[in-house]
């Protein structure tokens, strides 16, 4: 089943088509990965999946993107709950400059939640989700931005979790990582996507090839393929998609 | 853009003929040694087998270490693992024009046996087959490939017909059985290389269209 739909979907920011007519289908509790040389517009087209790029003012848009058959860029969507809904995960870790429990509970507070032992028990949750309670449970005032960069990258996923999203949308999430700690996330994401569905922007195609189920190439705003992964990497059908992941273009 | 790995591969191709070739002139040799009873050219097919051998090792290392170190995808995976594919049958048939060769300087102690079946004809058909299968990874030609695994047919009716003339000739005369069981031998180890080749062949049409036609040769 799919989780979001992307319909005909068109993108101008002014006079530049950021995005062609493109349709693809993210499934539930999967991991679609989006490849592509930079500018070709993934990460734009991850942007829309909540919204973000409402706030840039040429931006324009047309089509539809159905999340659980909804069309969430109509007028009426509340933003807030969708992106309560899609959370996203940025390059580089962003933690706030609090303390690890309050990164985490911030998110339920401002969506209401007042009681201190719910609070304690959802950032449990969280961090236990991206094992990281067991090495933190004792420092939880500590500053975040005193963790290392992966543990910075995991609570940033915490922090999604503790609002308790759908989809996780996730833009070059290892790319300031070092590798044991990208194959750490990596198993991470294996793990997540039991309980949410998850669309990764990445550069590094082997690691598309690792995690993901799904894989769309994009090139100049276009979808030029999108396939299982196995076959984009074993078998493309299309000669642009073959080029770009023999590393022959791009 | 041009990789800089491209060299590698083209490397890869020029090994993976070389032995290719080796291997036809082993066939054609091992052949000749019955046909011409020069047991000098029998043994020549032994010291060739030695140097298919060590290609085999050599090319399969070029294959790992381009996997381990260029994580090869799609076209370039497919190519890597075809070839690794690729050289094992090209070993199998060396083999079997040891054994060939073998059969020929057993066949070569006796007389003749008359009248001598058509196996220069099969040898024709299955060295064909090879070149053929070779050619078509050359070149990435899938349709050479697909006729190669169609020409296999005609090769195995060569061998059932050379089967049963040399059957019929043993049971005629108890004289004929040593030299026509050799015989068979030959015909046999010639049409499992036949067999091979169709293996390269299905190999080249995976490597070219991404389809795995083995075991189901009536859809290529």
């Amino acid at each position: 089943m799919s989780k979001l739909e992307v319909k005909n979907l068109n993108m101008h920011y002014g006079d530049f088509h950021v995005l062609q007519s493109v349709n693809m289908p993210i499934a539930q509790h999967e991991i679609t990965a989006m490849i592509g040389p930079s500018g070709c517009g993934k990460s734009t087209l991850l942007r829309c999946f909540n919204r973000m790029n409402d706030l840039i003012e040429s931006a324009k848009i047309q089509g539809e993107i159905l999340l659980d058959e909804k069309n969430i860029l109509v007028k009426e969507t509340n933003l807030i709950k969708l992106r309560k809904k899609v959370g996203m995960v940025f390059q580089r870790p962003n933690p706030f400059p609090l303390s690890i429990y309050e990164n985490v509970s911030y998110g339920p507070k401002i969506h209401g939640e007042g009681k201190k032992r719910v609070l304690l028990e959802i950032v449990q949750k969280a961090l236990e989700d991206v094992l990281l309670w067991d090495e933190l449970k004792d420092r939880l005032k500590d500053s975040a931005l005193s963790l290392s960069l992966e543990q910075q990258q995991r609570l940033t996923i915490a922090r999604l979790l503790a609002v308790q999203p759908e989809v996780l949308l996730m833009d070059e999430p290892c790319s300031a990582l070092d590798p044991i700690s990208t194959q750490r996330v990596e198993e991470l994401m294996f793990q997540l996507k039991e309980k949410y569905t998850i669309v990764i922007v990445t550069h590094n195609m082997q690691q598309a090839a690792r995690v993901s189920d799904r894989t769309g190439y994009m090139l100049l705003g276009r979808l030029v393929e999108f396939d299982e992964t196995q076959k984009i990497f074993t078998n493309p059908k299309h000669k642009e998609t073959e080029d770009y992941v023999t590393g022959r273009f791009g | 853009m041009e990789r800089h790995f491209e060299e590698e591969l083209k490397d890869l191709s020029k090994e993976l003929l070389l032995m290719g070739s080796l291997v036809e002139g082993m066939i054609l040799k091992a052949v000749q040694a019955l046909v011409s009873r020069d047991d000098k050219m029998a043994r020549e097919v032994r010291e060739d087998d030695l140097k298919v051998d060590q290609l085999q090792l050599k090319i399969d290392e070029m294959c790992l270490t381009f996997l381990a170190l260029r994580q090869p995808t799609a076209v370039d995976l497919r190519t890597i693992t075809s070839a690794m594919k690729i050289i094992t049958d090209l070993e199998r048939m060396g083999d079997q024009a040891v054994n060939i060769s073998e059969s020929a300087i057993q066949e070569n102690k006796e007389a003749p046996l008359s009248p001598f079946p058509d196996l220069p004809k099969l040898a024709g058909a299955v060295q064909k087959m090879v070149r053929g299968s070779l050619d078509a990874f050359v070149n990435k030609n899938a349709e050479s490939a697909k006729a190669v695994c169609q020409s296999d047919d005609n090769v195995d009716d060569l061998y059932h017909k050379i089967f049963k003339e040399l059957l019929t000739l043993m049971k005629a005369d108890i004289e004929n059985v040593s030299r026509g069981l050799h015989l068979i031998l030959v015909a046999r180890n010639l049409e499992r290389i036949g067999d091979h080749a169709t293996n390269i062949a299905e190999d080249v049409i995976y490597l070219v269209e991404g389809k795995d036609v083995r075991h189901h040769v009536e859809k290529v």
